[in-house]
């Protein structure tokens, strides 16, 4: 088994366009998604969501307010699973509740480990 | 190393973001005014995305709303140190304002919550905004629903919906309605408004059979939660008000039943009894017998009498129709609604006969709107099956089924057409 690295990218206005009673159940979706990963085991580790603040560090070391991608490209969290091979990830990927109806749309990078998928 | 989401230990409660929503909105209207409600709604809503995306990956806290509201309290502060309207509000409230940590804190203290809750249901059914404006007002910021979400319950666009509730705004912003408790003069006049617009929303969910049910159910359901929390101020909790908790709760006793299981609606005397729900009839007797306290006997108190007789009649056959009939006399005396005296038809009916039934109906039918009424020729073709006179039967029956265009009643009306033959 490897494991890989989702990273999931949404648009923020989809976000604020949602009702309290639609975020509630995004929620949900989410939960349950990621609730099957722990029971079939494909999640190694949920992860987290992450805040919208950030600073920047560049070479110089100044420190900048961002990231200020552009809002279709935040990144809004990330989790660990494992699967056979990449395509089999790219496959759990597809369930993602942002692609469900009611979801807000965006991407799920898909990135192997070097530390995990090196055989010795 | 597998980690379990914290969710399967406590779930989220239905509707959480929803009446979070409604309470965040009453907190900080009452902060930052009226007049900034678009600047609200947007720190409300980024509270609610924050939430939503924090809890995504690894469950909900163990006190989601304390969550919440630490968010919310970063977020006023932030917009009053950094946001113009917030320096404004900050100079406008100086000497009472709660700007400080320690003041916000007050705020989200469950009573102070549930006071702001209040206030803003005395400003969302003033008297000077119009009835629809009224509705759309509170389904937005009380219950937190969206824009599609009302217009799919109210069976109106999302245009209509957006121009209601701007229109209500402007209209509280213009009749400087403030978030003040009303004064002891005027509480009379105030807390009967409120209660209208609660029963016409607990009506919507309730009456009609078309649009969104799970929505509808939404409606009954907050209409009760309101009506609770003017039962929980001594000087709202009135006989009125618990007439009218009794008057919905008796209704609500009878939502699940009312539905067969392709979710067509069933008359009550084709509902299954047992599957009323007893204990809300039990609560809805409680407020009832509360209701009997004052000298004033309001039409709540007479319609709920009526949906009390219902839910005690052990049968249909078994009801206590002579009873009702006087409630409906009463009912007529304090306010002569063409709805009363079709209902009152039904029951003479009952009591007297078809013939009798169709009597009583004449009365009814000169008002034009109820002679538009499906329910009006529903009932004429219903009394002509029962006296046998099947041609008039269906003609009135035919007649009612092209008035409505829900398939539920219909459905009901394909029902007594079956048997007139």
């Amino acid at each position: 088994m490897a494991k890989f690295l989702f990273v999931f990218r949404s648009d923020n206005d989809a976000h604020y366009k949602m009702t309290p009673d639609e975020m509630q159940q995004n929620h949900q979706r989410w939960v349950q998604w990621l609730g099957e990963g722990i029971q079939k085991g494909w999640v190694v580790d949920v992860g987290d969501g992450l805040s919208a603040e950030g600073r920047v560090v560049d070479a110089k070391k100044v420190v900048t307010d961002g990231p200020f991608v552009e809002s279709k490209e935040v990144v809004g969290g990330f989790t660990i699973v494992q699967a056979g091979t990449i395509d089999a990830a790219a496959e759990i990927a597809k369930g993602c509740p942002m692609f469900q109806e009611g979801g807000t749309g965006g991407t799920v990078e898909v990135r192997p480990l070097w530390g995990f998928t090196m055989k010795n | 190393m597998p980690q379990t989401l914290r969710e399967s230990v406590a779930p989220l409660v239905e509707h959480f973001f929803r009446h979070e929503a409604g309470r965040l909105v009453s907190v900080l209207i009452r902060i930052f005014g009226w007049r900034n409600f678009d600047l609200v709604e947007d720190m409300v809503q980024a509270t609610l995305v924050d939430a939503l995306q924090a809890w995504r990956h690894r469950g909900v806290p163990g006190n989601p709303s304390g969550w919440v509201h630490g968010v919310a309290r970063n977020k006023i502060l932030d917009a009053l140190r950094r946001d113009k309207i917030g320096q404004r509000v900050v100079t406008e409230w100086a000497a009472t304002l709660p700007t400080s940590q320690e003041g916000l804190d007050k705020q989200f203290l469950g009573s102070a919550i549930e006071d702001s809750q209040l206030r803003m249901i005395f400003a969302c059914c003033h008297p000077r905004l119009a009835r629809e404006n009224q509705l759309a007002l509170t389904l937005k910021t009380l219950c937190g629903f969206g824009v599609l979400e009302i217009g799919r319950a109210l069976l109106v666009s999302e245009e209509t919906v957006k121009k209601r509730i701007q229109r209500a705004r402007r209209d509280l912003i213009d009749h400087e309605v403030s978030l003040d408790p009303p004064q002891d003069g005027d509480l009379a006049h105030r807390l009967d408004a409120v209660h209208q617009v609660l029963y016409l929303l607990f009506n919507e969910g309730y009456s009609s059979s078309k649009g969104d049910t799970a929505i509808r159910a939404d409606l009954c359901e907050d209409a009760v939660w309101l009506c609770h929390l003017l039962c929980s101020q001594p000087r709202f909790s009135t006989p009125a008000t618990h007439a009218l908790m009794a008057l919905m709760l008796f209704h609500a006793a009878r939502l699940e039943a009312r539905l067969d299981q392709h979710g067509g609606v069933l008359l009550m005397e084709e509902q299954d009894r047992a599957k009323w729900d007893h204990r809300l009839i039990r609560r809805a007797q409680e407020f009832l017998d509360r209701s009997a306290e004052g000298a004033v006997i309001s039409p709540f108190h007479l319609e709920g009498a009526i949906a009390c007789h219902h839910c005690m009649a052990p049968s249909y056959a078994e009801t206590d129709w002579l009873a009702i009939l006087h409630l409906y006399d009463a009912l007529l005396k304090i306010h002569r609604s063409p709805v009363y005296l079709l209902n009152r038809a039904i029951v003479v009916a009952e009591i007297e006969g078809p013939h009798a039934g169709l009597h009583a109906l004449r009365e009814a039918g000169q008002d034009r709107a109820l002679a538009q009424y499906y329910l009006y020729d529903a009932t004429i073709g219903e009394f002509y099956r029962r006296a046998g006179e099947m041609d008039e039967a269906k003609q009135h029956l035919e007649a009612a089924k092209r008035k409505t265009p829900s398939s539920h009643d219909r459905a009901i009306i394909e029902r007594r057409l079956a048997k007139c033959s």
